[in-house]
């Protein structure tokens, strides 16, 4: 897929959704939206951005949310999953039945799937699983096993432990203070899945902290990582410039790039975590950057991470 | 009858008068996602700079009270990565092309003005001397009339006798009227008001300020009556000096504020954020507020508000041509 070509695959609807439901899942909130046209185009990994807090809301920038679920009822639903710790998501859980949201989607670059049936490793933090469900969905139509591995600070977020109990090959659960699982977090429990699942590739979704812990693991299992990273956005569309990160591309050179339309799922090693919330010294553009040849740097300027498999 | 939306950017006729704002539409490719990009009066492009630039680092970005602040440092891939995707792109799609160039020196300023008369179809260059993330305040250009006039004639010079020239100026000014006639003097076509205020954001928590470049520029409609003063004031100053306003703009009532207070265009920025269709939106809701008040064209409406009001009534009913009162 390249950046070029956005415009040519099922891009993007803007549409105004009908609220269906919002109900309490532990610490989380999910809401069910009647979005015709976001559903139908949804391939696991993507998101939605939705503007929040109604006509004249002094609240401008929107919320970037990953898609747990996509249904067909009603002319397509969409499901998300959020913690209303913020104003924005405050008034989101204030949303009652037949209220109507802006709703832009799906956004960004999907999770790539295995063309052959292998064994993969979901890893999720907090609501971050919530984008894993449907993936896991999409690999078991290619024959490939799922082993689940969530955790969290605490039982009530952990997002989705009982979906995982009942749909995964294995589920294992971690959490900081112990309410649930084991004590501890996600990554003292991927070597031992690893071993035993024989596992052949990791996807993950969560906080920036578990993705570097997870990719770290990941490359000394030599097992390729795909994670969907989640930094802050002001547009979801990709015209803001705000939610970018530094990104190592296939040709070697690190670029600054945007995690809603380059991402949000990026090879996890292609991601310089060390250096994310700063610019690279060897960045593409970085004060004192000098083009290795000045043609070859014109001609790419945005990033395009290769795909995994 | 519909009121006539047609709108002039120098010898150009544009179907109507609303253009994205530098910077918040990229090079209008996503934009298109969601609408016809030529069916708006023009897509003003990110601010180009001569080399590939990465920016500032993250956060970038902090909501405000009807606004935002955004810290972005003019991040880009350089004027040979425009010139060969994003400008060819822009025309394909029938779109008209104002193309904002940005600048660390004078001769900078002057070679992207050179570069882009080479191109065919550029409508207009936006000079943007005003950008506030730069990391010398001394680089703000448009906080000097001297510095600003410096930029301006050597832009001038440069750029092609028929590709008119906007200077994009500074809120962050004692006397904005000073500094607009200084561009106008050095040969600045039009102008654009306004670029972003300087502010800041402290989170009490981390008790750090949010924004890892520690300002960033304030858009939104939390800066709407600053950017309706700046164009009243330089209206009144230069009353034959076309202006591209921005500045907050959400729906059709606030374009035509700025009209009335002397916009002859109007850029529309960080709503986009918030509604990526908002700049065709806006284009209807401009249509339906002018026809509701009996506007028959756009250019009846420029600059209305500084007309006494007799006066202003009188020319809207049409039974009479007053002239401007300067």
């Amino acid at each position: 897929m390249s950046h070029g070509d956005i415009e040519g695959e099922a891009g993007p609807v803007q549409v105004r959704g009908t609220v269906l439901t919002v109900r309490r899942v532990d610490a989380y909130h999910a809401m069910t939206i009647v979005a015709p046209g976001v559903a139908a185009r949804f391939k696991p990994g993507q998101f939605v951005a939705l503007a929040v807090g109604g006509p004249v809301t002094p609240m401008l920038l929107r919320r970037a949310f990953s898609i747990h679920d996509v249904r067909p009822d009603h002319g397509g639903t969409v499901e998300i999953v959020f913690a209303a710790n913020g104003s924005g998501t405050q008034w989101l859980a204030e949303r009652r039945a037949r209220d109507v949201l802006d709703v832009a989607g799906p956004l960004g670059r999907p999770f790539p799937v295995p063309r052959d049936p292998v064994s993969c490793l979901l890893v999720g933090g907090g609501y971050g699983s919530a984008a894993l469900f449907s993936l896991a969905g999409r690999l078991r139509e290619r024959r490939c096993s799922v082993d689940f591995l969530l955790g969290a600070a605490s039982g009530d977020r952990v997002f989705g432990a009982l979906t995982a109990r009942r749909t995964g090959r294995t589920a294992t659960i971690t959490t900081e203070d112990g309410s649930l699982g084991s004590r501890g977090v996600v990554t003292d429990m991927m070597g031992q899945i690893i071993h035993e699942a024989r596992t052949d590739v990791i996807y993950a979704c969560g906080p920036m902290g578990m993705l570097r812990q997870v990719t770290s693991l990941a490359r000394r299992y030599d097992i390729p990582v795909q994670v969907a990273v989640e930094e802050k956005m002001a547009c979801g569309i990709g015209v803001c410039m705000t939610c970018v990160l530094p990104v190592t591309g296939s040709d070697g050179i690190t670029r600054m790039v945007r995690s809603c339309v380059d991402g949000p799922v990026f090879r996890g090693e292609q991601v310089r975590w060390d250096d994310v919330g700063t610019i690279p010294f060897d960045c593409f553009g970085a004060p004192g950057w000098e083009p290795r040849s000045r043609r070859a740097a014109g001609l790419s300027g945005t990033a395009r991470p290769a795909r995994g498999r | 009858m519909a009121a006539d939306l047609r709108a002039r950017l120098g010898q150009a006729e544009l179907p109507n008068p609303i253009l994205t704002a530098s910077g918040c539409a990229g090079s209008g490719r996503e934009l298109a996602q969601f609408f016809d990009v030529s069916k708006i009066g023009a897509v003003v492009t990110k601010s180009v700079m001569l080399a590939p630039r990465a920016g500032r680092p993250t956060p970038r970005m902090a909501e405000t009270p009807s606004g935002m602040l955004n810290s972005i440092g003019l991040q880009g891939p350089g004027i040979e990565a425009f010139l060969q995707r994003d400008l060819p792109w822009l025309l394909s799609r029938g779109a008209r092309a104002v193309v904002s160039i940005a600048g660390g020196t004078v001769d900078e300023f002057a070679e992207l003005a050179g570069r882009l008369s080479d191109a065919a179809g550029v409508s207009a260059i936006e000079v943007n001397i005003s950008c506030p993330n730069v990391e010398d305040r001394g680089q703000v250009f448009a906080c000097d009339p001297g510095a600003a006039s410096t930029v301006i004639d050597a832009v001038r010079r440069r750029a092609r006798y028929d590709i008119p020239v906007f200077a994009k100026l500074s809120p962050d000014v004692t006397d904005i009227v000073a500094i607009a006639r200084a561009c106008v003097a050095a040969g600045a076509d039009g102008l654009s008001l306004i670029n972003t205020m300087l502010g800041m954001v402290i989170d009490v928590d981390t008790m750090r300020p949010v924004l890892a470049g520690l300002t960033g520029g304030l858009s939104g409609p939390a800066i709407r009556p600053v950017a309706v003063r700046c164009i009243w004031q330089v209206r009144e100053a230069l009353p034959d000096v076309p202006i591209i306003g921005m500045g907050g703009v959400r729906t059709g009532k606030d374009a035509l504020e700025l009209i009335l207070a002397g916009a002859a265009l109007v850029s529309v920025g960080t709503t986009i954020f918030h509604d990526p269709s908002a700049c065709i939106r806006i284009v209807r809701e401009l249509e339906e507020e002018l026809t509701q008040r009996g506007v028959e064209r756009l250019s009846d409406a420029v600059g209305l508000a500084h007309e006494p009001s007799a006066a202003a009534r009188r020319r809207l009913t049409g039974t009479t041509g007053v002239g401007r009162t300067s």
